[in-house]
Order: C-alpha cells, then sequence, then structure tokens
C-alpha cells in the first residue's frame, strides 16, 4: 500500500514536468529565433554600418552596396495604403455585424467572413495578378504604371485584413455594455446614433487592438505583395509604381544570395522582425489596458 | 425611411454602414466566384498523375505533399501544445513568473510573420541541423508556427471544463494526472479538434515559411527530400506567368480544402456551444 502510494506520488510529479517542459517550448522557440536571427544578421549590420543599411538610399548587391531604406519605406507605404482603405470598411463592417445585421443574415455573413481568413496568401495574390492588376493597370493608363504597382499592394492587402479586423472589432463592440446603448437609446437618439456616439467610442481600445494587429498582418504579409508590387529595389517613386516591401526583399533574393549579401537579407528580417515586435508590443499593451 | 425625417446625419450612418457590408461581402463573393469560375472549367484529370512534368502540371505529388506536412507538423505541434496547455490551466499557479513568460512569448509567436519563420527555418533547421532543404525540415518551422494557435484553442478548451469535473474526480480519490488525463481532456476533446482543424488550414495555405525550408521539388518526397506543397506549387505557376490555367486549378483545389476544412472546425464549434 505504502509502496504504491509512493510510487503514484512520483508519477505524478514526473508527469508536471513534463507538463511544465512542454510549456517551455515555447520561450525556447522565441529564444532560439532570437539567437539565430541576430547572430546571422547582426554581424552585416555591423559590416555595412548600422546607420548605412537602415538609411541608405541604395541596394546594389553586385556592387556591394546594401540600403534597406527604400525597403522600409515600401513596407510603411504600402500598409498605410492598405490601412486606409481597409480600415473603414473593415469597422463600418464589424460594427454592422454586431448591431445592424438581421439574425437570418449574420449566420451567412459572419461565416463568410471567416472564410476570408482562412483563404490561402497565394490565392490571394493569385487573384490580384488576374483581376487587381489588369484593373489597376487601366485605371493608371493616362498616367504610366504596369499595374505592379504600391497602389495594387494595398487593394490587396486592405482585402486581406479586413478578415483580421473585423475579428477582433466585433466580440469587443460586443462586449460593450448594453446599458450604453439603452441609456442613448432612452435619451432620445436613433439607433444609430446610440451605437456610433455611446457604444463605439467605448469599445475604442479593442477597435485600436484591432488596427494594431492588422498593421502586423500587412506588414508581415509576403507572398501575396511580391506577386502584385512589382518589387523594384528603389526609392518609391508614387502609388502607380511598383515598390518592394522588406518581407518582398528577402523571398525574391534569398534564393541565389550568397557572402554578405545573403546575410544582409537575413539582416532584412532582423528588422522586419523588430519592427513587428514593436507591433506586437503595443497590441499586447492595449489589451491589458483593455482587460483592467 | 419614415424614421429618418429629421435625422439625417443618422440616415448617412446607416447607409454607410450597410455600404460597407456589402463591400465586404462582395470583395469575397466575387473572389471565391471569379476563382471557382475560372478554375473549375481547367481542372483535367491529368492533372491528377503521380509524376509532374513541365508539360503536364501534375498537382498530385503536392497534394500528397502537402498531407505529409500537415501530418509531421501537428505530430511535432500537438504534444506540446496541449501539453503546454494542461501545465497553464491544470497545473501552474496563477500569475506565476513562469506563466507569465510562457503568455508573452506564446503572443509573440503568434504575431511572427511566416518569413521571419521561414529565415528561422532555413538558418536552425536546415543549417544548423544539417537537414537542408526537406519536409522534415518545413514541417518543424510549420510546427512552431501552429503552437501557439494550438495552445491558445487547446486553453480554451480546458477552461470551458467546469470544475465541478475536477472535483467529482478528486472526491473520488483520482490524483491529479487521473483527472486531468481520464476527465478533463476527454471533455475538452471537440474544443482541441478545432483549434487542430484550424491549424491545418494554416499548414495547408503556407508558403512563405516553407519556401526555403522545404523547398519546391515537385516531386512525391520522403521525410529528408525537398517537395513543395500545393500552395508553394501554385506560387510557382502563378509567378513563372507561364501556367496561369494551372495556376486557376489549383487555387480551385487550394480553396476547396479551405472549405472544408472551415466547414469542419466550425460544425465542431456549433456541437460545442449546443451541448453547453
Amino acid at each position: 500500500m505504502e509502496q504504491s502510494y509512493k510510487k503514484r506520488a512520483r508519477r505524478e510529479k514526473v508527469m508536471e514536468y513534463v507538463f511544465l517542459a512542454a510549456a517551455c517550448m515555447s520561450i525556447l522557440c522565441v529564444a532560439l529565433i532570437c539567437v539565430f536571427l541576430f547572430a546571422n544578421g547582426l554581424p552585416a549590420m555591423g559590416e555595412i554600418g548600422v546607420f548605412k543599411f537602415l538609411s541608405g538610399k541604395r541596394w546594389k548587391p553586385g556592387a556591394d552596396i546594401y540600403g534597406i531604406f527604400p525597403m522600409i519605406l515600401g513596407s510603411i507605404y504600402v500598409t498605410a495604403g492598405a490601412l486606409a482603405l481597409g480600415v473603414p470598411i473593415a469597422l463600418l463592417t464589424a460594427i454592422y455585424l454586431a448591431f445592424f445585421c438581421p439574425k437570418n443574415l449574420y449566420r451567412i455573413v459572419k461565416p463568410a467572413v471567416e472564410l476570408l481568413a482562412g483563404i490561402p496568401s497565394v490565392v490571394y495574390g493569385f487573384f490580384g495578378i488576374v483581376v487587381l492588376v489588369p484593373m489597376v493597370r487601366a485605371l493608371g493608363e493616362p498616367w504610366d504604371g504596369s499595374g505592379n504597382s504600391m497602389l495594387t499592394a494595398s487593394i490587396l492587402l486592405a482585402i486581406m485584413i479586413l478578415p483580421t479586423i473585423i475579428g477582433v472589432v466585433e466580440p469587443a463592440l460586443r462586449a460593450v455594455p448594453k446599458s450604453y446603448y439603452e441609456g442613448a437609446l432612452a435619451l432620445g437618439a436613433t439607433h444609430e446614433r446610440s451605437v456610433y456616439t455611446a457604444v463605439v467610442p467605448a469599445a475604442s481600445s479593442g477597435i485600436l487592438a484591432g488596427i494594431v494587429l492588422g498593421i502586423g498582418r500587412a506588414m508581415g504579409e509576403t507572398m501575396a505583395v511580391i506577386m502584385v508590387a512589382g518589387n523594384q529595389p528603389r526609392m518609391p517613386k508614387g502609388i502607380l509604381q511598383g515598390v518592394r516591401t522588406l518581407t518582398g526583399n528577402i523571398v525574391i533574393e534569398m534564393g541565389y544570395a550568397a557572402g554578405l549579401h545573403r546575410e544582409a537579407l537575413i539582416a532584412t528580417g532582423v528588422v522586419l522582425f523588430v519592427f513587428i515586435l514593436l507591433i506586437n508590443l503595443s497590441f499586447s499593451a492595449l489589451k491589458r489596458r483593455k482587460k483592467a | 425611411m419614415r424614421r429618418y425625417r429629421g435625422h439625417f446625419g443618422s440616415f448617412l450612418l446607416s447607409l454607410l454602414t450597410h455600404l460597407a457590408a456589402l463591400i465586404t461581402v462582395l470583395v469575397l463573393g466575387f473572389l471565391v466566384a471569379y476563382i471557382l469560375g475560372r478554375g473549375i472549367p481547367n481542372l483535367r484529370p491529368e492533372m491528377f498523375s503521380l509524376t509532374y512534368t513541365s508539360e503536364n502540371q501534375s498537382m498530385l505529388p503536392a497534394i500528397l505533399n502537402t498531407c505529409t506536412m500537415t501530418i509531421l507538423s501537428l505530430l511535432a505541434a500537438i504534444p506540446f501544445g496541449i501539453g503546454s496547455a494542461i501545465y497553464l490551466v491544470e497545473y501552474a499557479k496563477k500569475g506565476s513568473r513562469i506563466v507569465n513568460l510562457v503568455r508573452v512569448t506564446t503572443e509573440t509567436l503568434s504575431g511572427i510573420p511566416s518569413i521571419v519563420y521561414g529565415l528561422f527555418g532555413m538558418l536552425f533547421f536546415s543549417g544548423k541541423l544539417h537537414l537542408g532543404f526537406s519536409m522534415l525540415s518545413g514541417a518543424l518551422t510549420l510546427a512552431i508556427m501552429i503552437l501557439p494557435l494550438i495552445m491558445r484553442t487547446t486553453e480554451e478548451a480546458l477552461l470551458s471544463v467546469p470544475d465541478l469535473y475536477r472535483e467529482g474526480s478528486f472526491g473520488l480519490g483520482a490524483g491529479r494526472l487521473r483527472t486531468v488525463m481520464c476527465i478533463v481532456l476527454p471533455t475538452a476533446v471537440p474544443g482541441i479538434l478545432s483549434g487542430i482543424i484550424l491549424a491545418i488550414g494554416r499548414i495547408v495555405g503556407e508558403t512563405a515559411a516553407l519556401m526555403y525550408t522545404s523547398g519546391t521539388v515537385a516531386k512525391v518526397a520522403g521525410l529528408f527530400d525537398s517537395g513543395s506543397t500545393l500552395a508553394l506549387h501554385m506560387y510557382k505557376q502563378a509567378s513563372e506567368g507561364l501556367y496561369t490555367e494551372q495556376a486557376y486549378a489549383t487555387s480551385v483545389i487550394l480553396l476547396l480544402l479551405v472549405f472544408i476544412i472551415n466547414f469542419i472546425s466550425g460544425r465542431i464549434a456549433r456541437q460545442i456551444t449546443k451541448g453547453r
């Protein structure tokens, strides 16, 4: 009896440590990712010169000139464009789903939006190639441009971040206590006015969190963007001209890069990684504030 | 219309809201309809032959590779994902330092873009561990990528098991391990399953993380060979510009896979809420 009790206690203890070890896996992964990216990327940054690498306006691997400023700008512009187009539509759709949508319709629209989130980025990219690129080319006919442009990438990314933002904002709107809405209604406001002036402001931190998540998604998206953005490694010249993003820079050249060139690409990944970390930190800070 | 008399602002807001929702639905509808409409006529039986040639862009090898990749990644990620969720929910003291650390790192992992995973996989699995371009290297990279997803859904599923079950089990003299394994975990299976299915969706659609880990060879691949999954196969077809018709066909298959995956996970999720 004594024996079996001891055995059981030991087994309990052992299994607890096994589960603990599993829990530490994510810590280990983040540590490994940081170590390997930084160890492989930072030396190149040092060799090129951190300032020259980050603010250099020319990217010419053939001549050993590595400046990723055009790509940083490219990523920021494309993301900003996607936000400008996508955020209003996403927010309004989330508000529609939470307060305007009839129940029967909701049962169709909601799964449809979730489906939009599950479509692989290559399929989006392909859609961009066959539909958006010709569209933008026709649109930009009077000026110039091949259709592979900043605008095309922004439109495509705007579509891709719709479900991301809606998925965060709609629950945030629903979490606002009903009394806010009812109070406004009782004061004589219309349905729309109650929703927009009482409920929406109360959900502002959730809305912000959704937008921040959208920024992260847009900035990190790779395949869909390189399929439509043109990818010229030069300073962005206009919305109908091609751009290259940080993500695109890595994927396009990694296949044949070697030596310092390869390390410079990994360093590009480090810059992207740091960008995303900053965005994520602000996202979790927002989430914490929402809870408090 | 009458209720908007004297409330022009409200009318405008209502109009805008409906318009935005309409745009969202139309964009989705158009995208799906366009791909299916142009793609289905391009589906041909010879696209499902076992060998790939540049004349016959068979996608069967890629489909088989996708299956291998899915199974391998899940095998690697599920034990850690479920184990760590069990630790967080059933064992750890709330607010302990290790729990906070696990939460922060999990959140970080779920926000890292897939290309960064790809770089890491290339440096660590393919480089440091000498796996080269191989299915194994790709699968391990994807396993890290889906780990936070499986962890979070399992955690939610475990949390939704009523404490009554645990107390009943303890009351009957079962230890903690037995309670977790025989009572809590079986009850949480549907929730865990829907998380795993979402993870399958991500694996099937992934490209950027696989390009420089599993490589792009269009052959049925073993564990240590390079092989492209369906999404990568499609990327190659679409970006080369020579195989647009075949790319349409491949995207139909990809979309169908996503539909099926979404449908099943939605079905399971609904089952859970119905059961409560």
